[in-house]
């Protein structure tokens, strides 16, 4: 039988059967369910934003990793993984356990016992109305732009690879996730984003046991891979001693200041995307367990994710290239990686689960931004700057309004990136602007109690200022990387490193500076926001196998051992 | 409230079962070009069978119950 969807087929990577059209159509019909069955749920603002603040550490903890681990993060790791090989599991390693832990231990019960309900909300408590508007307005801005951008290469993907159309992709995807946040706000975003955790697993493990078992094991696909590109392909530090001497181009300072101490813990302790679903968790404990749950499950994902595309390079029959050339020639390109590998041991069935765990990906990505915006728009920019004597049950209207619109801006910036591709580098590259400044202004908000409002707000928007000029610099004048990351050998994967390391040392300096030269606030206004000042309430008379430093000692033990290995 | 654990359930169980049943009919009715990888080891039989299993047990185990 012909499925119904062949319509819409024209030239692509896999073809799917009527099996797998069921398994996505089943997908559809089952997040879709949860929001209908959450609708009722999300009656009062606590409900609708904040989830009713009762996730427990498990569910608060797999949806902070799924709503980070979308179909492009997927789809791009892999194929930086066949392009560079396992450096890029710095990413998941060194590039986000240590934040994670960091959240968990340090942070998290500052945002928790201010009861804020964002990353802007906990600034305007700290540093006053300023930062937070500065903050709460570039984050809402970029969620919606990174959102569409995000749809457009999703619709991309799904165009090469199933032939869809890009409007149909889009379209049906972006109604999807506005219909079930809208309808169960946090809580339905929540609940999709774990269950989406699961079937991006269920698609996307047996690549990497078929793939193995076809190499012939770890220690041949070694081999393999030093015989087709290089034995720098399969060590982790050992060629970081240099730029010229790892795929990658970067020296171990930028992996470990920049990425690791700065980029990191901007993004996993800053970025309300994925902060949100922590501060949903139902007590300290579950909150303080939740990003270690995430950091353990992280450190995993490179076996779905890295290993696909190592494997690609040893057992594909073709050479895979870079984006631009792969168009000109008509070859693929690094991105098609997980895809290819999927076509090449998924049956009927597998396939449509693959696909679906693709899917799955891109909407938890998407409703993660989503909720986040509605939220930050709602609780920071409408109700203290445009109407602040609205009922409960007006903001949550005004979030469930705010979800569709943000919605539409997202499918409205998809189609403008479809017409003018460069705009996507752009967009991209904007968001990397406010990380490094905005964790440099929050982690001294935590920790320094002489830190002041004027100090907070010049710090954010020095910091911002000097990665955007950076960026411009190096934009249009590439040999300027040499400055920024510090050697002529330096490329472009070392930009964001560094750019980074400098941005968030401005925004340190200038708070420091200026907060020294103005009137602190007295202790009590500080109590419950900054370290020394607060009493952090116990996680409760639990086992030792139930406190969250045990666990964070594991992590850490396993996260060390794991860079030994792969050293 | 239905746990969202018996909404992963559903999933696991319905999404096994038809893998399972498309690695059965595969394996009863061979393609004539067969153009994936290791078809002989039928992973879509046994991945379908673990997904159905382990989503049979979310399914029993945290089923909705009256309070």
């Amino acid at each position: 039988m012909r499925p119904i969807f062949a319509m819409f087929v024209a030239e692509h990577l896999v073809h799917l059967s009527t099996v797998d059209y069921a398994i996505i159509v089943f997908y559809f019909a089952l997040v879709l369910t949860i929001g209908w069955y959450l609708r009722g749920k999300a009656n009062t603002g606590e409900d609708f934003f904040m989830a009713g603040r009762e996730m427990t550490a498990w569910v608060a903890g797999l949806s902070f990793l799924s709503a980070n681990l979308g179909a492009l993060e997927l789809m791009g790791w892999a194929g930086s993984a066949y392009q560079y090989g396992i450096m890029a599991t710095h990413w998941y390693w060194i590039g986000a356990i240590p934040a994670m832990l960091f959240l968990a231990l340090v942070m998290m019960p500052f945002y928790y016992i201010s009861k804020t309900h964002s990353v802007p909300g906990y600034l305007k408590l700290r540093f006053g109305e300023p930062a937070r508007a500065v903050s709460a307005v570039s984050f809402a801005f970029m969620t919606v732009l990174m959102s569409g951008v995000n749809m457009f290469a999703m619709a991309k993907v799904m165009q090469i690879v199933l032939g869809w159309p890009l409007s149909f992709s889009i379209w049906i995807s972006s109604l999807t996730v506005a219909i079930y946040v809208a309808l169960g706000g946090l809580r339905s975003a929540i609940f999709n984003e774990v269950l989406q955790f699961f079937l991006i697993w269920a698609g996307a493990l047996l690549i990497p046991i078929l793939g193995l078992y076809e190499a012939g094991g770890w220690s041949n696909l070694k081999i393999q891979i030093a015989q087709r590109a290089s034995q720098q392909y399969v060590h982790l530090w050992a060629g970081l001693g240099s730029f010229t001497t790892n795929p990658m181009g970067i020296h171990w300072t930028g992996i470990v200041f920049g990425l690791g101490a700065i980029l990191s813990f901007g993004y996993w302790t800053t970025d309300f995307l994925v902060v949100q679903r922590i501060l949903a968790a139902k007590d300290i404990r579950s909150a303080e367990m939740a990003p270690i749950i995430g950091a353990g499950f992280k450190m995993l994902v490179p076996f779905i994710v890295i290993l696909p595309g190592l494997l690609g390079l040893a057992v594909l029959p073709m050479k895979l290239t870079g984006e631009a050339s792969a168009i000109a020639s008509g070859a693929h390109s690094y991105n098609d990686v997980l895809p290819l590998m999927l076509a090449r041991y998924c049956g009927p069935g597998l396939l449509g689960l693959g696909i679906t765990a693709l899917i799955a990906g891109f909407m938890s990505g998407m409703a993660g931004n989503v909720s986040a915006f509605t939220t930050v728009w709602t609780y920071d920019i409408y109700r203290p700057l445009i109407n602040p004597r609205g009922s409960d049950h007006h903001y949550v209207n005004m979030g469930r309004w705010t979800t569709v619109l943000g919605v539409l801006i997202s499918v409205g910036t998809a189609y403008l990136v479809m017409h003018a591709a460069s705009i996507m580098d752009y967009v991209q590259a904007l968001f990397s602007f406010f990380i490094a400044p905005l964790y440099g202004t929050v982690v001294l908000g935590m920790l320094w109690k002489r830190a002041t409002g004027p100090g907070g707000f010049w710090g954010l928007l020095c910091g911002t200022l000097s990665s955007i000029s950076m960026w411009a610099w190096v934009y249009h004048d590439p040999s300027a990387l040499r400055y920024v990351a510090l050697s002529p050998n330096a490329k472009v994967m070392a930009q964001d490193m560094y750019q980074a390391l400098w941005s968030f040392l401005v925004c340190v300096t200038v708070t420091v500076v200026v907060s020294l030269a103005t009137q602190p606030k007295s202790d009590a206004e500080l109590a419950g926001l900054v370290y020394g000042l607060t009493e952090v309430p116990s996680v409760g008379d639990v086992p030792f196998y139930k406190k969250p430093l045990f666990w964070a000692a594991v992590v850490i033990a396993v996260f060390i051992a794991l860079n030994i290995i792969f050293w | 409230m239905i746990s969202i654990w018996f909404f992963i359930g559903i999933s696991l169980l319905v999404n096994g079962a038809l893998i399972l049943a498309a690695g059965i009919y595969q394996l009863v009715n061979p393609p004539a070009e067969i153009n994936i990888q290791l078809f002989d080891l039928h992973a879509n039989m046994w991945w379908g069978a673990l997904l159905f299993v382990l989503g049979l047990f979310y399914c029993t185990y945290f089923r909705p119950r009256r309070s």
